[in-house]
């Protein structure tokens, strides 16, 4: 949809997936790492486990389907060098420190000067303003800041963070989206503008209702581990329950949300003759999560619970999708790979690594269109493997070229 | 009642919403709080699952008292429809020619019953532009599996990564994490559709599906088993690029911080911070890979050091020493937060059932066109005069005809 954009995308791994939504839009999205490459390829989860800043998996995963040239933008060459990509983009993002870009003349406000329509995303750990503009960040340090990480964990232990980082992935999204927005103003009034993000207040956005519960209630809800805490007005109630060959995620929710899961669920069981009189009798139309008694969830929570020790995470997700029950089996990753819904939705798709002399498998979109693929297209690139292209398409020969990678330019 | 002029990004677009439960009207607010106007249809016979879940104010259940609702839903306009009734389908079909988007995330089939498909919609507007975002796709094996983001979290495989080495898997937060992933997509894909269609004249269909949506938070594992076959273990608050790493308890009821080493030179900071500059020399913690190997020993060491402090203490030693290290906050912490009360992601506003209450706001600013708190969160039904008369242009006869037969609400 986005062909005719382009976006330049300066970030290491506090924002890849801003370019990485943009460039699954179609824009010609071209990643730009200092000469060597990024510091985040030399960490994290890599090919058959060699250490290969080319080889990194989280790199592939997030800068799939853009280009990739190299430039020391610390240098004045290379700063004019950027500016002349300026002129030829729609799109900057970029997660250096907060200032680091304006040092370096190439603020905003300096972008906006040779290109009046450029949009800029900055991504910082907790945005531009003081107290916290300098602090460093580390995923569970921003995750602290979000309050997600005190309610994540069992009720008597210490909070616990998910071990995949996540901040980066909100602010990289909210960079997207606000990166759309301001191209779309743009196309009503060709002026840009600059969208700041900050990694905590994206990672901080969404609550559930924590913050109505602590405002209405001055109640702080906690983690509670395999029980879901702020449903009820005393009783905690169950969620992740063990299953035959591993766990099953599932909600007792009364009322008319709830009752028609709910009430498969009983016939379903009731099949089986492990229903018992009380699940049988009981009205979830009008059964009220918010002041059921211990004993009463007592009685509903043990027969459900051996039923499901009963059946295989498979079996569980088959029975609830035939008969419309809310359950959700913990899947790991061979499921997702086998999974019937994303095979018959056709979510996984192979992409080729020629250097690697093989193809791997990544999911394919994030939204299918009626009018354009929105597929990931190609692989991530390589340490500056794009570099003849682009600098020949902003009038550079083959001597430039090669003069700048002997300055370590590029 | 009175409207707030709207101004803004999407200044004069319209949004048509069958919204539902948090994912619905969080992809509608990026598009409100930015100056369109949505209209959010509802029906007392089945209010959202927001409007009738605890919190409530004065602990009143009352699907205009609800803060799980109200939190979520500023900016965005009310339209009372018995959907039951043809009148209503005619209004929705209407409003669905005259408005900009239609959207919805219902369980798929609720629509098509109300005779709303795609392709019905595209007979009487041929440049329609439909955004669909239900848990599982609008089509596929799993479309009738009703769909809540606490059952979307395990089904997308994120509790593989929560949680202690040989201990049970663990929920993300309150509840239903992936009801935020969603709509960055669907925003980001939806203004890309206004875009083409203003370039080509062309509408479409954007398919959503929440549960794809959330594997995208967790794309490096699943290379990591496609390449490597591996199957993702529970560390705890451990990381293989960084030690110490990990939460450590403070001074205080339940009060946390977090502290993450990844050099040497940090590792060398934290211990003069600590009192404890010989343990830089200790061949036990010399490099990463020994402070990896002697983990226990390293986080006792630290925890013994931080349970004297309070977490506030903890952030702004080791942050002025250039080591990364925060508070573990709570909600009332958030509230509190400097930089977030700088950033506006919170809106107190009036709220006729609810007094002042606080709305959540934006999560990114932009420069030029700020998001701004137009109106608070709906009662249901409150803007069905209004969306009939002055954007249907219903006269007073056909609107008091249509509520004598019942088709508002």
């Amino acid at each position: 949809m986005l062909n005719h954009c382009r976006a330049l995308d300066l970030t290491d791994d506090k924002g890849f997936l801003c370019g990485k939504i943009l460039g699954d839009l179609g824009v010609d999205v071209i990643k730009i790492e200092p000469p060597g490459g990024d510091l985040s390829r030399r960490t994290g989860l890599f090919w058959h486990d060699i250490p290969d800043p080319n080889k990194n998996l989280y790199w592939f995963a997030y800068n799939s389907s853009k280009k990739g040239i190299t430039l020391n933008i610390e240098s004045a060459e290379g700063r004019d060098i950027f500016k002349n990509l300026v002129k030829t983009a729609d799109f900057v993002v970029e997660s250096y420190p907060p200032g680091y870009m304006d040092k370096l003349g190439l603020g905003y406000v300096n972008l906006s000067e040779i290109n009046k329509g450029i949009i800029m995303a900055s991504i910082t750990p907790f945005g531009t303003e003081e107290p916290y503009r300098g602090y460093k960040d580390s995923d569970i340090v921003v995750m602290g800041m979000t309050g997600t990480l005190y309610q994540t964990g069992e009720s008597d232990g210490p909070p616990v963070h998910i071990s995949m980082p996540q901040a980066c992935l909100h602010a990289g999204a909210d960079a997207a989206v606000g990166s759309m927005m301001a191209y779309y103003y743009r196309e009503k009034t060709s002026v840009g503008q600059h969208v700041d993000v900050s990694m905590q207040q994206s990672a901080a956005w969404f609550q559930a209702n924590a913050v109505p519960t602590w405002e209405l209630n001055h109640k702080i809800l906690k983690r509670s581990g395999a029980f879901r805490a702020g449903m009820s007005k005393q009783v905690g109630q169950r969620q992740v329950w063990p299953c035959k060959d591993g766990y099953v995620f599932f909600n007792v929710i009364g009322g008319r949300t709830g009752a028609k899961s709910l009430s498969s669920l009983v016939a379903w069981m009731d099949r089986e003759g492990m229903a018992t009189d009380f699940l049988l009798n009981l009205d979830w139309d009008n059964f009220d999560m918010f002041t059921v008694t211990r004993e009463e969830m007592d009685n509903i929570s043990n027969p459900v619970g051996a039923f499901f020790k009963k059946h295989t995470g498979k079996e569980l997700l088959e029975g609830a999708v035939a008969r419309g029950v809310s359950i959700g089996p913990l899947s790991s990753m061979e499921d997702l790979l086998n999974d019937e819904c994303l095979n018959a939705r056709n979510f996984w798709k192979k992409i080729e690594h020629p250097e690697l002399g093989e193809s791997i498998t990544y999911p394919r979109e994030f939204v299918k269109s009626t009018e354009a693929d929105c597929s990931t297209r190609f692989r991530a690139p390589l340490i500056g493997e794009h570099n003849d292209e682009i600098y020949k398409g902003i009038g550079l020969s083959q001597q430039d070229i090669q003069k700048l990678k002997q300055d370590g330019i590029i | 009642m009175y409207i707030t002029e709207r101004d803004g990004v999407f200044k004069g677009l319209t949004i048509l919403a069958f919204c539902w439960a948090v994912v619905g009207p969080l992809t509608m607010k990026f598009f409100a709080d930015h100056g369109a106007t949505v209209i959010r249809v509802e029906t007392s016979k089945r209010p959202c699952t927001m409007r009738v879940s605890a919190p409530y104010k004065d602990n009143i259940p009352n699907y205009n008292k609800g803060g799980y609702f109200n939190y979520y839903n500023s900016n965005i306009l009310s339209l009372g429809l018995n959907m039951q009734l043809p009148e209503s389908r005619e209004i929705a079909k209407r409003l669905a020619i005259e408005c900009d988007v239609f959207m919805e995330n219902y369980t798929p089939g609720v629509i098509e019953k109300w005779g709303l498909s795609y392709e019905e919609l595209k007979e009487i507007r041929p440049d329609i532009i439909m955004l669909r975002q239900s848990g599982y796709g609008s089509w596929g094996p799993y479309s009738n599996l009703p769909a809540f983001g606490m059952v979307l979290v395990p089904i997308a495989g994120l509790p593989n990564y929560i949680g202690w080495p040989g201990k049970e898997p663990l929920p993300v937060g309150v509840s239903a994490y992936t009801d935020c992933i969603s709509p960055r997509f669907a925003t980001a894909a939806l203004i890309a559709a206004l875009d083409y269609r203003k370039r080509t004249g062309k509408g479409q269909l954007l398919d959503l599906s929440q549960f794809e949506n959330a594997i995208y938070f967790i794309a490096p594992g699943v290379l990591d088993y496609t390449v490597n076959g591996r199957e993702p273990e529970r560390i705890g608050n451990s990381s293989p690029d960084a030690a110490p790493h990990g939460v450590y308890p403070c001074r205080g009821d339940d009060r946390w911080c977090t502290i993450a080493i990844t050099g040497d030179d940090e590792w060398a900071s934290l211990c003069h911070e600590m009192g404890r500059p010989e343990y830089v020399e200790d061949p036990r913690f010399t490099t990463l890979a020994d402070r990896k190997k002697n983990e226990e020993d390293l986080n006792r060491l630290v925890s013994d050091w931080t349970l004297d402090l309070t977490p506030e203490e903890v952030m702004e030693r080791l942050q002025k020493a250039g080591v990364a290290a925060g508070v573990v906050k709570n909600t009332a912490d958030m509230m509190e937060d400097p930089q977030l009360r700088k950033r506006n992601i919170y809106w107190p506003m009036e709220h006729s059932e609810m007094g002042t209450f606080t709305h959540l706001g934006q999560s990114f600013q932009l420069s030029k066109t700020p998001s701004k708190p137009y109106s608070p969160s709906p009662l249901l039904g409150e803007h069905t005069e209004y969306v009939c008369t002055k954007i249907l242009g219903m006269s007073d006869e056909e609107f008091i005809d249509l509520m004598q037969k019942g088709v508002f609400e």
